[in-house]
């Protein structure tokens, strides 16, 4: 295949950015987009330039660190993260465009490549439960319903990839957010903070700069592991219930 | 032949920290005799963890809520994307929910039959006590672990054993089990107790009259270069697997941590046992980057064939039952296909070598689920399997609920590592290895499930109750000075490293190198081993690093966000770890688990052993990059679980 | 608690939802009263003039009316003022447009915000058309609501920015009732194909009420 690809490039936070368009040819359907990318960044090398810089770990969709909009859609065409994204889905002759994911909350660091940490700070304002090691009770003396267990696991998949922020016109983190929240605020280990976790994951979210959200369901759309829209409405409720009993 | 390979050999080591007695009451006693920091005082004491998968995570988080002041490190730009959260199946625990017969008892001797007996039983009897506790604190933490329809945990067998002590959270066990290590030190970091430094990679140990006392690092952003000092510096670094080339690991999984204090002093122990994984996704061509694991899980359901004749070329569904050769099953009809991975791996290699392979170039064979799906129907292999039928349909584009899955060995875990005594400390003081970064548990082959276990009992359990002797019996009540000459050789010894790897300015990337070396690990350092292939293994790596230092070519700065630099010192290191794995699989003139050397094998052409001459974990001490090492035996002693030729027909 | 509603992101929205479901259920009543002027003048104008009686003796000529308007003017203050820094707060999460444009979400979805405009500027021209007569065309009388209408829809443009505002009307609620049902959390997976069938219909619904009336005037059905 033969593809012409229009990639951001900007060599740090503070430089401006632009699109640089590059030809690569002898590309086959069977390449993964970043071992594509890797094939761009051979020449480039070999060429003198600088290559292009990418996010990218594990390569196998669950790091959750590749982070490219392809074509305007977060990790591109397909409901998958950029890594698992084959070739196969262009077709010869296609030209390509690669941009970084684009929120206030997520600045560019360099090409393609952005700093995620506010989904860090969210998770430390309250995304977990407090069990020190050591202290914890047999782990079959709380049994968890089936379906509860369940839907802890559907959210608990987030990869916290950021592909709900990069498609959502209002750059909002709330499907990440609400992720965590219900897989820990269903679970009876969850319940002794399930009222403050709530609420200050949501102020962190919106301390760090993320918009509002919309309920247009880009983010849903985009979500490689499915995390299915009504999360953002399973967390609402729990925000209002825990609105309703804490007073701040 | 190269003079490297001309190896001396010194003083056994021995672990020193091991107590003796009862192997079930050894832990007990060991936790009894180390000292402790008295809670008011360890806040004064700082610990720097490196790496924050299932290990290091653990033990940052579990350190912190002790009391001590953690600063930790990853390359990643969360500490929620270590390596450990690609693993799928499951992690073992001995709680004999399923009342099939298990007990402490029965995981320690299976990991140790498992590890071909090149393990300490010391180790792995603690490691089987400590199973218990971690689905405990897991649970607690709320890991959403599967469960059957009473609210009870579900758990489901593996690889090697015959009784079901998984437990695991669909395909994504490793994913939930590090995001709990994650969570708990995310709350430390909130706390302010662990001091957290994302995108900062370790490039060298700081070692300060004969102890661990910090580590040089990178700000992968700024390209500045830092010194962090500390009380005790634990590497939870992960394995090496990566010197491959191709392998299951994350691309940027490195042995750089590692290597860089094997450099400094720490004793390599067994860097030949490396762990070649039955089920992967077979490679398409030369752009492949990496392989992508299916879960060993799958051969609980999945049958494994090849046809019955070479060269058969029709497509599976059109071979007839009595022209496959359901080979696993056919040769251990006791496990079947869930033998152990090494034998799993190496049957494989036989049927593709046979020319009976299938798929491009013949590397591949069957992995079978039309037998389930007759059986379960079609939903409950979707709701066992499904997101691993997704990822397989995803890579290859064919439909595995309707062709059998392609499936062939890749490299995939290292038992190998830092040596380290029961208190996983390496041999220097005041370093410690954690996870898969030492060496301790697995002997010369892993079980499935079991790398969860001993990275997250060694983080929440082991080592944070042994660290607390060596800061007890070591207060270091004055700060190191930056300007000691250790501290600044160190530094001056990376900046130098960095600005000659940018100085070379010559025509070949650090892919192109990584990809040489690693064709030729496969080669001859892979599945199967020969003196001949070794020795040719021997002469080609110093011609491959002198080619390094002269044709590699690095673009941009130092002083930068700059990924070719990253890549290009990652290689440096695998180009002298390369060696030694050759030199240790050459010494290592048996077959053992993972190590497998034509030249040591039963009639049936088993791995046959020879535990009179290598019976020993073999610690190597480093020298001179090219120049041969030191080799240091550990005695292996076998009290409660016998070597026997390992039995799985 | 109100802090909280004020500060957040999502407290807005609650804000935004719950004014938006008052404004609802008035519309659902007015279209209703509208609806009235189908069976003659008589009978809407007397309908007209029951709202100003409503609730005597305990209350007053025309308090209930007042009392309705204040919590309308409160409703509609507080979704606008939601939405303004709402959308303020969504421009500058994302500063920075993709190169590479796509069409994204519904229409309904995405013509929120200026539907909400078009339908504030409606309200305005509404109120001083029919409420203070203002700009009504022709002669505006008190307390002849049935000849006001019959005059407003008889000049064409009236007619076109009514029919207009009302097809916005039918967007707005469209996504806004389903919307509001996810801020508030009555959303889940099991319940979303009921909530968005309802929002469909009660746009529908009310839309097609509300349009009758106009063309029912300029086809001559009410004269």
């Amino acid at each position: 295949m033969k593809l012409t690809l229009r990639v951001w490039r900007q060599q740090n936070a503070d430089a401006p950015g632009t699109m640089a368009t590059y030809p690569v040819d002898g590309i086959s359907e069977d390449m993964s987009f970043l071992e594509m990318l890797d094939t761009l960044n051979e020449e480039l090398t070999l060429k003198g330039e600088e290559p292009v810089a990418f996010d990218h770990d594990c390569r196998e969709g669950i790091c959750g660190a590749c982070s490219l909009v392809i074509n305007g859609d977060a990790h591109g065409p397909e409901r998958t993260t950029t890594c698992q994204l084959h070739m196969r889905s262009f077709d010869d002759g296609d030209t390509i465009d690669v941009e970084p994911w684009r929120a206030a909350a997520f600045p560019v660091v360099k090409d393609l490549v952005v700093d995620r940490s506010a989904f860090d700070r969210i998770i430390q304002s309250g995304g977990y439960i407090s069990a020190p090691t050591g202290a914890a009770p047999e782990a079959h003396s709380t049994p968890v319903p089936k379906p509860d267990a369940d839907f802890a696991f559907e959210h608990a998949e987030c990869i916290g990839c950021g592909a709900c922020v990069a498609a959502c016109p209002n750059g909002s983190a709330m499907l990440f957010t609400s992720a965590k929240i219900n897989h820990l605020n269903v679970l009876p280990q969850g319940a002794p903070e399930r009222e403050t976790r709530v609420l200050d994951m949501v102020a962190q979210m919106d301390e760090e700069g993320f918009g509002g959200c919309t309920l247009t369901g880009e983010c849903a759309t985009a979500c490689p592991k499915g995390i299915p829209l009504p999360s953002i409405a399973a967390m609402n409720k729990e925000w209002l219930r825990a609105t309703r009993k804490v007073s701040r | 032949m190269t003079e490297y390979a001309h190896y001396g050999t010194g003083a056994p080591v021995s672990d020193t920290k091991a107590p003796q007695g009862p192997v079930a009451e050894r832990w007990d006693t060991r936790r009894f005799e180390a000292r402790l920091v008295n809670p008011a005082n360890r806040r004064k004491h700082t610990v720097i963890v490196v790496g924050t998968g299932l290990a290091g995570g653990a033990a940052g988080a579990t350190l912190a809520e002790q009391g001590y002041h953690v600063v930790q490190f990853c390359y990643q730009d969360s500490p929620r994307r270590a390596h450990s959260i690609a693993a799928q199946g499951g992690i073992n625990a001995a709680k004999n929910y399923r009342n099939d017969g298990d007990s402490v008892h029965r995981l320690f001797y299976d990991t140790v039959k498992g590890g071909d007996f090149r393990a300490r039983e010391s180790n792995v009897h603690r490691l089987a006590q400590i199973s218990v506790e971690i689905i405990d604190q897991c649970v607690a933490q709320g890991v959403p672990f599967a469960r059957e329809y009473g609210g009870l945990l579900d758990t489901r067998s593996f690889g090697g054993v015959q009784v079901s002590r998984t437990f695991y959270a669909r395909g994504q066990t490793g994913q939930q089990l590090l995001l709990g290590a994650y969570q708990a030190l995310s709350r430390q970091i909130a706390a302010g107790t662990v001091e957290m430094h994302p995108r900062t990679e370790m490039l060298d140990l700081i070692v300060v009259d004969g102890t661990a006392r910090g580590i040089v690092a990178r700000d992968l952003i700024t390209g500045k270069i830092d010194t962090y000092f500390a009380d005790a510096v634990v590497l939870a670094s992960g394995g090496y697997g990566n010197v491959f080339y191709l392998s299951t690991n994350a691309m940027n999984s490195n042995a750089t941590a590692i290597w860089r204090a094997h450099r400094r002093g720490a004793h390599f122990a067994n860097p030949c046992f490396t762990q070649i994984h039955p089920t992967c996704i077979p490679r398409t061509g030369d752009h492949q980057s990496k392989l992508t694991l299916m879960s060993e899980s799958l051969r609980n359901d999945g049958r494994i064939w090849v046809p019955r004749a070479q060269g058969d070329a029709r497509p599976a569904n059109e071979i007839p039952e009595d022209e496959r050769d359901y080979y696993l099953e056919r040769i251990y009809p006791a496990f079947g296909n869930l033998v152990p991975r090494d034998i799993a791996s190496r049957a494989a290699k036989n049927v593709c070598d046979e020319g009976r392979g299938v798929g491009p170039g013949g590397q591949g064979v069957y992995l079978d689920f039309a037998d389930a799906i007759a059986r379960m129907g079609r939903k409950a292999v979707e709701e066992k399997y499904g997101n691993l039928f997704d990822m397989y349909a995803r890579i290859t584009a064919e439909d595995p609920y309707e062709t059998p899955m392609r499936i062939y060995p890749a490299v995939h875990y290292t038992m190998g590592g830092l040596w380290v005594d029961y208190d996983l400390q390496t041999t220097i003081p005041g370093l410690f290895a954690i996870g898969e970064a030492n060496f301790s548990d697995h002997g010369a082959n892993r079980l499935g499930a079991s790398a969860l276990m001993q990275g997250l009992a060694d983080g929440y359990f082991v080592l944070p109750s042994t660290i607390s002797d060596y800061l007890a019996r070591h207060p270091h009540h004055d700060a190191v000075d930056a300007a000691h000459p250790a501290v600044a050789e160190t530094v001056a010894a990376t900046r130098e490293r960095l600005e000659r790897l940018l100085a070379v300015d010559g025509d070949r990337t650090a892919d192109s190198f990584h990809r040489e070396i690693g064709e030729l690990m496969w080669e001859f350092c892979g599945m199967a081993r020969t003196e001949e292939g070794l020795r040719k293994a021997l002469d080609r790596i110093p011609q491959i690093r002198e080619e390094f230092w002269r044709r590699i070519k690095v673009p941009g700065t130092g002083e930068e966000f700059n990924q070719s630099l990253e890549r290009a010192n990652r290689i440096v290191d695998y180009l002298e770890l390369a060696e030694l794995m050759c030199l240790d699989a050459l010494h290592r003139a048996e077959s053992c688990g993972g190590h497998f050397r034509e030249e040591s094998q039963t009639p049936e052409g088993e791995a046959a052993r020879r535990d009179e001459e290598f019976g020993y974990a073999a610690a190597w001490e480093f020298t001179a990059t090219g120049v041969a090492p030191v080799l240091h035996k550990e005695d292996l002693v076998f009290e409660y679980v016998h070597p026997t030729q390992r039995s799985y027909a | 608690m109100a802090r909280t509603l004020l500060k957040s992101t999502v407290g807005k929205k609650t804000i935004m939802a719950v004014s938006g479901l008052i404004m609802l259920m008035y519309l659902v009543v007015h279209m209703l009263g509208n609806l009235k002027i189908f069976f003659g003048a008589g009978e809407f104008n007397h309908y007209a003039h029951w709202l100003r009686t409503l609730g005597e003796p305990f209350l007053h000529y025309e308090w209930a009316l007042w009392l309705i308007r204040v919590v309308l003017v409160a409703a509609v203050v507080a979704h606008a003022v939601s939405a303004y820094q709402l959308s303020r707060l969504d421009r500058r999460a994302r500063p920075v447009a993709y190169a590479h444009k796509r069409r994204r979400a519904s229409y309904a979805t995405r013509t929120m915000r200026w539907g909400g405009i078009i339908l504030a500027l409606f309200i305005v021209w509404h109120l001083l058309d029919l409420t203070t007569g203002t700009v009504h065309p022709g002669g505006f009388q008190e307390g002849h609501p049935y000849q006001n209408v019959v005059d407003t829809f008889s000049t064409w443009y009236s007619g076109v920015i009514y029919i207009v505002a009302m097809l916005a009307l039918g967007l707005h609620i469209r996504h806004g009732f389903w919307s509001a049902a996810q801020t508030l959390g009555a959303g889940n997976a099991t319940r979303d194909r009921v909530l968005k069938a309802t929002a469909n219909a009660l746009a529908l619904v009310l839309t097609v009420g509300f349009i009758a009336v106009p063309v029912a005037v300029m086809t001559g059905v009410v004269s």
